[in-house]
């Protein structure tokens, strides 16, 4: 196998990324989503659509106002710097941020979708058993959403590894920081090393491919028995 | 007026107006975008052609045109892609040529950031340098030499961020993320002088020339349009619209 | 006492009542069905946010919208019995039990797990997932779900409305059994007569939004005035006490209030034993005369109270009075002509057929 070791560490940063993002994802997308599944609000939406906005958005577009956004002079980057945090672009930090935004709708949507399937009725019964409304969150709504918060972890972390345009933005392609896989294989492309590129561009076709399977033989086991 | 196709990603939805005889599809060297801007209106004027131009990294159009991009010409950012290609039969014999040769320029749109002798980068006190992805890019490569040349390698290594070509590392420096970079000297030139900012010519002792070579595809061998085109580049006119982008020629 | 005053707009149906419902036994909220039984339930659940009024459950105050009081529902010390149970889904059978029995303080806890899963009769059942459930199965474990939390008032609607006759039945004897033996007031949304007639003490009549009848479940059902009396259905509760039985011929003799006599056919029960009899309008038939050579069992004597129309133009709805309990006739109004039938009238009720009731 021609892959080197900057090719491992390719692959190495890619999965911490996509771990991160997706751990991060869960724990903010649980509530948009809620909100989102629940509110009777004029802003539904205007939010459902800024969550989407990434769907349908060229990932260079993403990655050229976080570019400007987290820069020297743009209000993320200003933001940053007040806390003494520095500035995002070429860190990983700064991919985990774009990363976020960028893989959003992913984690929300199906999210979203499985907290309207679940419906008001089992939150009335568990109000009628004394739960507060927190309580029926943790014991009645997320077990009831677990097939939701698979899908929605497999789709964010994989969209995540599958991400090129905002990492080539904002990146920097800077070794064991920045560099991730999708970018190594365009530089792989690039440099003409078609060798090494046929092999993690192969890899990423059988990793999407086992991520999917895994998604459909997970959808067909979502009936409680 | 040109048809101007902004960015490789547009290239491909260009294809279906190429159906013209009249049309030459040139694919261009990003570094090499504006001279290009401002070389079609002579020559389609002088000719009555139209340039159809897609711009793009040199690596990636090596890739396209080997497997079966229909570009006429091929403006690339250095010589040994060119010489790759005609080595590999897929050009027009003989055609392979020298158009220009790039200009390595130290920059930062911050007026006095950088001196007339590039002294800033032994003082390092800036966070990021941008260079071009010096594996793919020319320009990338030239950069490592000017540093190699200083014997700065070892202690810039960690503030070193890579564009994915000059341009993006151009973009870096101009949106403020990197305060300084190695860019092409075309990017920040027009009308002989430094458009914005302050920059470091950096001596053309301390990196190989960046040969930018020009060819004539094999598919348009005969092709009267892409030959004229070629005739275009080489004419007093020409040149010198291409040395006030900051380029010199052989 | 319950003091229910709610008020609910909709776009097209608006709840609008005002109730004093006694504190013990089973109140019927009973109507057809979008006649707002559900809803009432639902507010006095507080599943209702948007509903206003004021609502005190035996001295306590749960809702007053005028001093913005809302108690919400986790917060109220009710079961609620959901029309097709509502069990959930990924939790056994005795993990749906323990939800709402968990949350309850130990101390508050007046009703045994061991009791409430006897009483329902679901014993086998603790271990299985709802989606292996019987209708009548997974309506007894939301009902002993809602026990469990040892509420102060039970809340149940149409719990037996998703079943077929036969679990109906299989389930109707468990809701007796928790009237007789948990003193726990209930709440009781049907559409069906007979459940009404089974079950009640107390018998609310909702139509459109509005409570239109409240009262006790035999006078309620004996008034002409209400539209329960236009129908078919039309009929008498009686309340009665087993005074013997005949062995040689299979009848069971109930005496009710003042010393009058019902016969039927039916396996003996012990003497003294309180029943309910029900008596519908269109078995009971009139005559002038007391009259003789008939195979009807009970022919009694009665008076003519009111005559009041019914949804059959051809028929009329006689009200008659048993020694102080209410009857009803629903005769051919070509009968009534015929007979002159006019109020204060004594007239012979022959009783075709009466229903035990539990």
């Amino acid at each position: 196998m021609p892959l080197t070791s900057a090719d491992f560490a390719a692959i190495r940063l890619t999965l911490e990324l996509a771990t991160v993002t997706t751990l991060i994802l869960l724990v903010i997308g649980t509530p948009i989503a809620w909100w989102l599944s629940r509110t009777q609000s004029w802003f539904k939406g205007p939010v459902g659509a800024i969550v989407a906005l990434p769907l349908v958005l060229p990932p260079t577009v993403i990655g050229f106002y976080l570019l400007v956004a987290m820069g020297p002079n743009g209000f993320v980057g200003q933001f940053t710097e007040s806390l003494g945090l520095g500035r995002l672009p070429f860190s990983f930090a700064g991919l985990v941020v774009g990363s976020v935004i960028y893989s959003l709708p992913f984690v929300v949507q199906p999210l979203q979708n499985a907290f309207d399937a679940i419906g008001p009725r089992p939150l009335e019964a568990a109000a009628t058993l004394r739960a507060s409304p927190l309580d029926c969150f943790f014991t009645v709504v997320l077990p009831l959403a677990k097939p939701g918060f698979i899908t929605a972890s497999i789709l964010g972390f994989a969209h995540t590894v599958g991400e090129f345009g905002v990492v080539l933005m904002i990146g920097g392609n800077i070794p064991e920081k920045t560099r991730v896989v999708s970018v190594q294989i365009f530089d792989h492309v690039e440099a003409m090393e078609y060798a090494q590129a046929h092999w993690l561009a192969g890899g990423m076709v059988v990793f999407s491919f086992v991520v999917l399977l895994a998604l459909y033989a997970s959808r067909r086991r979502t009936t409680w028995s | 007026m040109i048809k101007k196709a902004l960015g490789f990603t547009f290239a491909l939805a260009a294809l279906p107006f190429m159906a013209n005889a009249d049309d030459i599809q040139v694919a261009v060297a990003s570094n090499f975008t504006a001279p290009v801007q401002a070389l079609a209106p002579g020559f389609e004027k002088a000719t009555g052609h139209t340039l159809v131009a897609s711009f793009g990294a040199t690596g990636q159009f090596y890739a396209q045109i080997k497997n079966g991009a229909p570009f006429q010409v091929f403006l690339a950012a250095d010589d040994s892609t060119p010489a790759k290609l005609e080595s590999e039969g897929e050009i027009a014999p003989g055609s392979r040529f020298t158009y220009a040769i790039g200009k390595l320029a130290l920059w930062s749109p911050k007026d006095d950031y950088v001196d007339e002798k590039g002294d800033v980068l032994k003082q390092n006190t800036f966070a990021h340098l941008s260079i071009a992805n010096p594996k793919t890019a020319p320009y990338g490569l030239a950069a490592t030499q000017t540093l190699e040349k200083l014997g700065l390698t070892e202690m810039l290594k960690g503030k070193i961020v890579e564009g994915t070509n000059i341009t993006q590392a151009f973009q870096f420096v101009s949106s403020g993320n990197a305060e300084l970079g190695f860019v092409a000297l075309s990017q920040i030139f027009k009308d002989g002088q430094v458009t914005e900012g302050a920059a470091w010519m950096v001596p053309e002792d301390m990196y190989d020339p960046i040969r930018q070579d020009a060819v004539i595809l094999k598919g348009a061998a005969n092709d009267a349009a892409a030959k004229a085109f070629v005739d275009y580049l080489k004419t007093p006119e020409a040149a010198k619209i291409i040395e006030s982008f900051g380029y010199t020629l052989e | 006492m319950i003091e229910a005053n709610f008020f609910l707009g909709w776009d097209a149906f608006d709840l609008a009542v005002e109730l004093r419902l006694p504190g013990s036994g089973v109140t019927a909220l009973f109507g057809p069905s979008g006649s707002g039984k559900t809803t009432l339930l639902r507010c006095i659940a507080g599943l209702e946010a948007r509903s206003q009024g004021q609502l005190t459950v035996n001295g306590e105050r749960w809702q007053d919208s005028a001093s913005g009081l809302f108690v919400p529902p986790h917060k109220r010390p009710i079961g609620y019995v959901f029309q097709d149970a509502n069990l959930f889904p990924h939790l056994t059978v005795a993990k749906n039990l323990a939800y709402g029995q968990k949350r309850v303080d130990a101390r508050e806890r007046r009703i045994a797990q061991d009791h409430a899963i006897e009483l329902l009769g679901i014993t086998h059942l603790l271990e299985r997932m709802p989606n292996r459930l019987s209708g009548g199965e997974r309506q007894r474990v939301g009902i002993a779900r809602a026990l469990l939390t040892s509420p102060r008032l039970l809340l149940m609607d149409e719990p037996l409305a998703a079943l077929d006759y036969k679990r109906k039945m299989e389930i109707l004897p468990y809701l007796e059994r928790l009237h007789d033996e948990l003193d726990i007031p209930i709440l009781y949304v049907s559409h069906a007569p007979d459940e009404v007639v089974r079950l009640a003490d107390h018998l609310v009549l909702m139509e459109s939004g509005r409570a239109i009848a409240s009262g006790e479940t035999s006078e309620t059902l004996a008034r002409t005035d209400l539209p329960l009396a236009l129908s078919e259905d039309a009929g008498v509760l009686i309340k009665g006490r087993v005074t013997g039985h005949d062995a040689a011929y299979g009848l069971l003799s109930v005496a009710f209030d003042h010393g009058q006599t019902l016969r039927l056919a039916h396996p003996p029960r012990a003497i003294g034993e309180p029943l309910r009899i029900r008596v519908q309008a269109r078995d009971v038939s009139l005559s002038l005369e007391r009259p003789t050579g008939s195979s009807v069992l009970n022919i009694i004597p009665a008076r003519v109270m009111t005559v009041a129309e019914t949804d059959n133009p051809a028929h009329r709805l006689v009200r008659l009075d048993v020694a102080g309990t209410a009857l009803l006739a629903r005769i051919t109004r070509y009968s009534l002509e015929q007979l002159g039938l006019c109020r204060d009238m004594q007239v012979w009720a022959q009783i075709k057929s009466v229903a035990l009731l539990g």
